[in-house]
Parts: structure tokens; sequence; C-alpha cells
């Protein structure tokens, strides 16, 4: 794996990772869903985990958010061994979870949504202390939001998302966790949503995306974590990897209909000068 | 040369998008009601409308219903019922529902009997065994619920035939007793009213109160850079308050006056909202009713909501039966039974809370029981039997579910769902 070495060559090597998992499996009856993944999420950097259909990123992703507790394998958390055992374990570490459904309550408004569970004030709410809370973080990530006191059901998809992503941000994590954010969205929501990751980067969180769509992951991602039928299947960084890379990765296959096309492409040119 | 006039008071923090459509002063504020019901938000509209024609028709029918005897048993007829109807709301919002509070309020009416008149229990320890004894079915429910996953709805059924049973056990072969008129909690839901000048002070200290809250929540927006409510607004809504609190008094004043039982019911549905608006643990109870999934996740204990509503709901039908009982004094087989329980969940869905659960405030127990009530008190004003009485109340809460679909509907056509 020539690719992999490289992009180890080009990391910092000061740089600590704020996560890191080594030799993860999980089994589920008969199915090995995970064989020993290795990944590692650095402060500020945003990593695509992509695959296939049952390749094992929503297993990933549910052992690091404490859904799930690996059969074996060990994780690391700012340099300490530490057990997930619980999805509130996950979040007192300071992991915190965006799940694709996003788990909002369509009757609460976006105060209450944001701050649900972890509400401010001392024997009766402080809605303003919380108002004014919401609107400084939904000004740090730049997101647009009418008002924070219509009922989250009237929001786009899009703002949902926000919503979604601004509220994971309340305990203050190093690492967030995000569960296909851009599926089911439109054109400007799916820009909206890259905005928002881009401002993750920017404020230092280690950033897990898991997404199907390579353009976007390409769009934001600084790092490509694929993994194939349970197993790691390279780590490339986006900078100096194509597409048709990261597609053979995918379907561990240097023979598929994109990269016949661009063989093809390649010869027709060579052809035409 | 004439420069451009601009105002250069900063833009509170949550009025800053330029896509927000900003309501301002009175004329915002109408426009925004306006806006919310075109939208679906109907809030207490529909009933406060269907009260106004309830009253003006009953009152052509037979011109004693507004009279300020009437209106006095109105006030204490509603109390005891809606009592139970505000544990109704809890229930409703967990998006759960009690079909036994009719056999438990007739079975604490039957405990407070039996110990009364036949174990000379002193009054407070039957209230308390009685007390006791609904925490401690709601406590069963609410086990069996979230420990079982029975649904609510099966759970209560069998309870509602269990408690009637049990009920019927208390009382004996005698099967109704008679509570003495001269005891305390009879004098209480029947004799005592408040004497005109106490009314008035209430009326004038419960306005001041709403007016300091809606004040100290306009500084302590002002403090963190919010938008604020009009001042003007605030006290048209404090005068409206208090012409309409001192007119109800001092003409339920010309009779009798108002009900004791009639204010304790008010001062629960007021402090049992405030802990469901204002605190964290009501907050969970929205939360959970609107998505349990999603309070599970955001670290809500959900079982614990679960229960301690389902207690609620169990604890609250039982005072109302002990003060039903103590009204009608007397506790019988048939008290708590026919139409309490259906009238109790009927109140609090025709005062606006929603069936399905997470919408709604305690205050729809206190206007949905004055609807119902009025209904039942000026058909037996007109002579009509309960029979009529049944197929209208039924009616009445069928329009209410139909008026709770429809703004459901109209709620999620204009993105308000």
């Amino acid at each position: 794996m020539t690719v992999e070495e490289a992009s180890v060559q080009q990391r910092a090597p000061s740089r600590e990772p704020v996560l890191s998992i080594r030799g993860i499996s999980k089994r589920f009856g008969a199915v090995q869903a995970l064989t020993d993944v290795d990944l590692d999420i650095y402060p500020g950097e945003v990593v695509a985990i992509i695959g296939d259909n049952g390749a094992g990123k929503s297993t990933l992703v549910k052992v690091l958010s404490g859904v799930h507790t690996p059969d074996a394998g060990e994780i690391t958390y700012e340099g300490k061994r530490v057990s997930i055992s619980s999805p509130s374990a996950s979040q007192a570490l300071g992991i915190a979870t965006v799940y694709q459904d996003l788990a909002l309550c369509d009757n609460l408004d976006v105060v209450g949504n944001l701050f649900l569970g972890r509400e401010i004030g001392g024997r009766t709410l402080d809605e303003e202390g919380m108002e004014k809370r919401s609107w400084g973080l939904l000004r740090q990530l730049s997101a647009k939001m009418p008002s924070v006191r219509t009922a989250v059901a009237s929001l786009s998809g899009g703002q949902r998302q926000t919503v979604a992503i601004a509220r994971s941000l309340i305990g203050e994590p190093r690492v967030v966790i995000l569960d296909e954010p851009t599926a089911a969205l439109g054109v400007a929501q799916t820009a909206e949503v890259l905005n928002l990751i881009e401002q993750l980067r920017r404020r230092g969180h280690g950033v897990v995306l898991i997404s199907h769509d390579m353009a976007n992951v390409q769009a934001v991602a600084d790092r490509i974590a694929v993994l194939r039928l349970g197993r790691n299947n390279g780590t490339f960084r986006v900078s100096d990897v194509t597409y048709e890379d990261i597609i053979s990765a995918i379907t561990g296959a240097t023979d598929n209909s994109v990269s016949r096309r661009t063989l093809a492409r390649e010869a027709g040119e060579a052809g035409a000068s | 040369m004439t420069a451009p006039i601009q105002s250069w008071t900063p833009i509170a923090v949550d009025l800053q998008d330029e896509r927000l459509i900003r309501h301002e002063g009175i004329g915002g504020a109408i426009s925004a009601f306006r806006a919310g019901v075109r939208g679906g938000d109907l809030g207490s509209l529909p009933v406060v409308i269907g009260l106004v024609l309830i009253w003006v028709i009953f009152q052509i029918l037979n011109p004693n219903f507004l009279s300020s005897n009437n209106l006095v048993n109105l006030a204490l007829q509603s109390a005891a019922t809606g009592i139970i109807a505000i544990g109704v709301v809890f229930v409703l919002l967990l998006g759960q529902i009690d079909l036994s509070m009719g056999s438990l309020s007739g079975l604490s009416g039957a405990i407070l009997g039996v110990g009364m008149t036949q174990l000379h229990w002193p009054i407070w320890f039957a209230i308390v065994v009685a007390l006791a004894v609904g925490a401690a079915i709601g406590l069963l429910y609410g086990l069996l619920f979230t420990k079982f996953g029975v649904p609510t709805f099966v759970i209560t059924l069998g309870g509602l035939l269990a408690f009637l049973g049990l009920q019927l056990k208390v009382l004996g072969p005698n099967g109704s007793i008679n509570l003495p008129y001269d005891s305390w909690i009879v004098q209480f839901a029947t004799a005592w009213f408040l004497p005109p000048w106490l009314a008035y002070s209430l009326v004038v200290l419960a306005v001041l109160g709403v007016f300091a809250s809606d004040w100290r929540r306009e500084e302590r927006r002002r403090r963190s850079g919010l938008s604020m409510g009009s001042v003007a607004l605030m006290l048209i809504k404090s005068a409206s308050l208090l012409v309409v609190g001192l007119v109800s008094a001092w003409y339920l004043a010309t009779d009798r006056g108002v009900g004791l039982m009639f204010v304790f019911f008010v001062v629960l549905v007021i402090v049992m909202n405030f802990i469901l608006v204002r605190t964290r643990w009501g907050r969970s109870v929205y939360a959970v009713g609107g998505n349990v999934e999603a309070a599970r996740r955001a670290g809500i204990k959900v079982d614990r909501v679960y229960v301690v509503g389902i207690m609620l709901g169990t604890l609250f039908a039982t005072i109302g039966g002990l003060l039903a009982s103590a009204r009608l004094m007397s506790a019988s087989v048939s008290s708590g039974g026919g139409d309490t329980n259906l009238v109790a969940i009927a109140a609090a869905v025709i005062g606006g809370t929603s069936l399905f659960g997470g919408r709604g405030t305690v205050y729809s127990a206190l206007l949905g029981i004055v609807v119902l009530q009025s209904i039942s008190n000026g058909l037996t004003l007109l002579n009509l039997d309960s029979s009529i009485r049944y197929m209208i109340t039924g009616a009445v809460l069928l329009l209410a579910v139909i008026i709770d679909s429809l703004s459901r509907r109209s709620r999620a056509s204009h993105g308000q769902a």
C-alpha cells in the first residue's frame, strides 16, 4: 500500500491523534462485521470513512459512539487507553455523534432541541441564557437560522441538520462523528452542511464523516479511510488521490466500469494525438 | 442636502436575519396572531369561541344560565373533574392514555368514606391513605409500562375494571356511604366561599404577579441582548386580566362568591403549568411526548419521566375523586362511574392538549372542563336528561378531536407541525 505509506510520511510528526483505534474487531453471530480496523483522528482534520454497503462503516461509528462494544482491539483517546461501554461514556469522553435520523424533537423549538438534556438554569430554566448561547453557537458556525423560537418541524432539511450538528457541540466535544449528513438533502442544503463541516474543522474538532457521496467527500475531507468487507482497504490524502483509486479501493477491483472508461478515454486521447 | 435618516439602535441578536418577518408593537402582535391562526396554530382560540357560543345559546334558551347563582354552581361542578383532567394532560403529553381515572376517583372516594365513617380515621389520614393508594397504582402502571412494554391503553383498561372491583369491595355490602356534612372536607367542597374582599385582593395579587413575571422576563431579555416585547402590550394584557378577574369576582359575589374548591383547582392548574413549562422535568415531558428516541439519546431518563407522569395522572385522579365525593357528600358504587373518565379526557383534549403527545398545556384542563360543564349544566337547566347530555358531550368531543386533527394537518402544510 504505497499510497498509505506516502500519506503517513506527509503527516506532521508532532501532531498527536486525539482518537486512535487499533485492531478493532466486531462480530455479530456468524458475521464478522469488522476485522482488525485501524483509524486515527487528528484535531482540526476531517476524515471521511467510505465503503460499499455492508463494509462496516456504521458498525465502526457505533463502536466509537458506544452503541456497540468491540470484541477485540484498543481505543486510545488523548493518549490514554479507554473503553467506550455506552453512548453516555462516549459523550463524556468528548465524542459527539450526529446520527442519520438526527433525533430531534419536532414539537420543541430550536433552543429546546439544542439544550435537550443539558438545559441551563437553576430550579427554573434560563430561557434567555439558552437563547443567547444558541445564537452565539449558530453564529460561530456561520449558520443561517431566521429564528430559534420556531418549532424544529418547520425547518428545512439543511437547517435540521444544522441544529443536530450545533447540538453536538454544546458539550464542547473534541471529536464529532457525522453519519451521512448530506443524505436526502438538496444542492443548496448540502452546501450549507459542507460549510458547517468546514467550520468544525476550523474550530479544531476532529471530524469523522460517513458519506456515500464522493463529490462531497472530496470537497471537505482531508483524509479518506476506505473500508471493504470489514477491513481497512487503504487510507488516502484527498490531495493526492484520484476518483478511480478510491473506487477501486471501495470495490476491491482495479477492473471496473469507471477504470475501463478512463482507460478507454486515455487510449482515445493517445490515439487522437 | 438631505441626509438619509437612519436609526442606529442596535438590532437584537435574535432579529438579525434579514429573512425574518418582524412583528413589533401592538399591530405586530395582532398580525403575528393572524398568521399563526392561518397556519393552523389555533391555540385556545376555538375553545374560547366555542365557550362564548355555548354561553350565548344557553342564555337565550334559559335566562337563568348566566345568573350568578348558576355560575357559582358551575365553578364548583367543574373543579373535581377538572382536577382529574390536570392528570390527564400529563398522561396525554407523554403520548399515553389512562382509561382508569374514573375508577381511581371512585376508589379514593370510597376510601375517604369508609375511613371517615366506619374506621373513624381523622380526615387527613383518610386523604393520605387515598393519595398513597393512588400513587402506588400509578407506580404499578408505570412499571408495567416501562419494564414490560405493555401499552398503557391495555394496562389502564385492566385497571378500569380491577379498581372498580376494589371500589365495590371497599364500600362493602351497603354500596353507599354518606359523608357527614359538618366535616371540613365537605364544607371545603360545598360551603366555603371567598369573602369579596379576599377575592378582589387575590385577583389584584395574581395580576401583579403576572405583570412582574412579564417585566422580569423582558429585563432578562434586555440584559441578554435579545429582542423585547412591547410594554404597551404587557400593560394591555395585565389590565384586561385585572378587569376580567375583578368583574368575575364581583359578579359571583352577588351570589355566594367564588368557591374555595374552584380556587384550589385554579391554583393547581397554575402551579402544574409552571412546573411543566419552566422546569427541566417539564421540558423532558414534552421531549418524551415528541420523540422518545431523541429524548433517550439526549440523556433523559425516559423511563423515570414516564413513571412520574403516569403517577401524576393517578394522583390527580385520586384528588379529584376525594373532592367529587366531598361535594356530593357521599361515596357510592356510582362515584367515578358513568362519564367521569371520558369527561376528564375530553376536557383535556377540548382544551387543546393533543391526543398524539407532546403538545398542550395544563390550562387546557381548565378551559376544557368549563366548556363541558357548561354544556352539561345548561342541558340540565333545560330539563334534558342524561341520554341527550351524553350524546351532545360525545359530539363535542368528536368536534374537538376533528379540530385537533385538522390543525395538525394545517400545521404540517404550513411547516409548523
